[in-house]
């Protein structure tokens, strides 16, 4: 065991049916501790019915440099989005 | 007979506040945040079972007095909780062996006591039952860890085990309050819990490589009829200050 715990990602999962959501990170010097400090930092007020843990090294993230080529393009594309149907009056929630 | 009731649920009561006391000395200075708040998430839940189980002694007693009268206005020798969990909090390691002990008794006993023939009793094993079950996880999973961690932390751990110890036997030991009791079908056989205690700590010590004392060895006793160390008295001092200088004081 190193000196220092690694960093873990914490994913909470709200409620059954939705998807888990980033909530934060912490110190834990494996995964299944993760798990509890996960359980005792960010469930105490009934956040949650599960949870994920990932190292943040092993988190792959896109590069702040490549903002413009990533997600530039998608500006000009209205046409994907789904605004130009006429809905019924009688669908509201659509 | 009612007497007998009321002090065993003093016992039940009193081992969860005491804690519960102990623990929130760590608050703030806690080795890391995640295990800041663990404690302190341990200290809530066992102060919400004292508060349950001193709300029913009071209505056993039928005197009058309320859990925060039971809990702020009692003097050491009234106390009726084990030595063990008003050792001092010493080191890390000290705090969670103290812990691991507690824990793995604890989670026998509550759940001997959500058969008990006293529906209220069995109501409030039912529901501590679920937060003492993290409570074990977690102080297990850290026992091992820390036991079978570095050669600095082994030797803590192992110093820890063989400190407390002593104060481990009067878990296991009935009196008559005890025996009372489980006459009525109301609290169980102590002495029952040994040997599952035994066997379970003898499998965590062995996982977190610490060498188990002899169950044989000389055991402190005492607590639970209220013959408690010189620590319990500092405990209450520094707990009961504001009721014992401001009487009544609300916030």
């Amino acid at each position: 065991m190193s000196k220092e715990w690694p960093l873990w990602e914490v994913f909470i999962r709200s409620q059954h049916g939705l998807a888990h959501k980033h909530v934060g990170s912490l110190h834990a010097p494996d995964a299944e501790m993760a798990i509890n400090n996960a359980r005792d930092v960010y469930t105490r007020r009934n956040e949650g019915v599960g949870i994920w843990v990932v190292l943040a090294s092993e988190i792959v993230s896109s590069s702040p440099g490549d903002k413009a080529a990533l997600f530039d393009p998608s500006n000009t594309k209205v046409y994907r989005h789904p605004t130009f149907f006429p809905m019924p009056e009688e669908v509201k929630n659509l | 007979m009612i007497d007998d009731k009321f002090d065993y649920l003093l016992r039940l009561g009193d081992n969860a506040l005491v804690l519960s006391q102990r623990l929130t000395e760590w608050v703030g200075k806690g080795p890391a945040l995640e295990e800041d708040m663990a404690l302190a998430n341990t200290a809530l839940d066992l102060i919400g079972q004292a508060r349950l189980w001193l709300g029913y002694a009071g209505e056993v007693e039928g005197l009058g007095r309320t859990e925060n009268q039971l809990a702020f206005l009692r003097d050491a020798h009234d106390f009726r909780n084990l030595l063990l969990v008003e050792q001092p909090n010493g080191g890390y390691a000290d705090t969670l062996v103290r812990q691991y002990f507690f824990d793995s008794w604890h989670h026998l006993l509550l759940d001997e006591l959500t058969r008990s023939a006293d529906p209220r009793i069995a109501g409030i094993a039912e529901k501590a039952i679920k937060e003492v079950t993290y409570h074990l996880r977690r102080s297990a999973d850290l026992v091992v860890r820390l036991g079978d961690g570095t050669d600095e932390s082994h030797r803590r751990m192992q110093a820890a085990v063989d400190d407390l110890w002593i104060y481990t036997g009067e878990m296991f030991q009935p009196d008559a309050v005890d025996e009372v009791l489980e006459a009525q079908g109301v609290a169980t056989d102590v002495a029952a819990l040994r040997e599952p205690w035994l066997a379970q700590v003898r499998h965590t010590l062995a996982e977190a490589t610490l060498t188990m004392p002899s169950p044989e060895a000389w055991m402190q006793k005492g607590g639970k009829q209220g013959r408690h160390g010189e620590h319990l008295g500092f405990l209450l001092a520094e707990m009961q200050f504001l009721q014992r200088a401001y009487p009544g004081a609300q916030w």
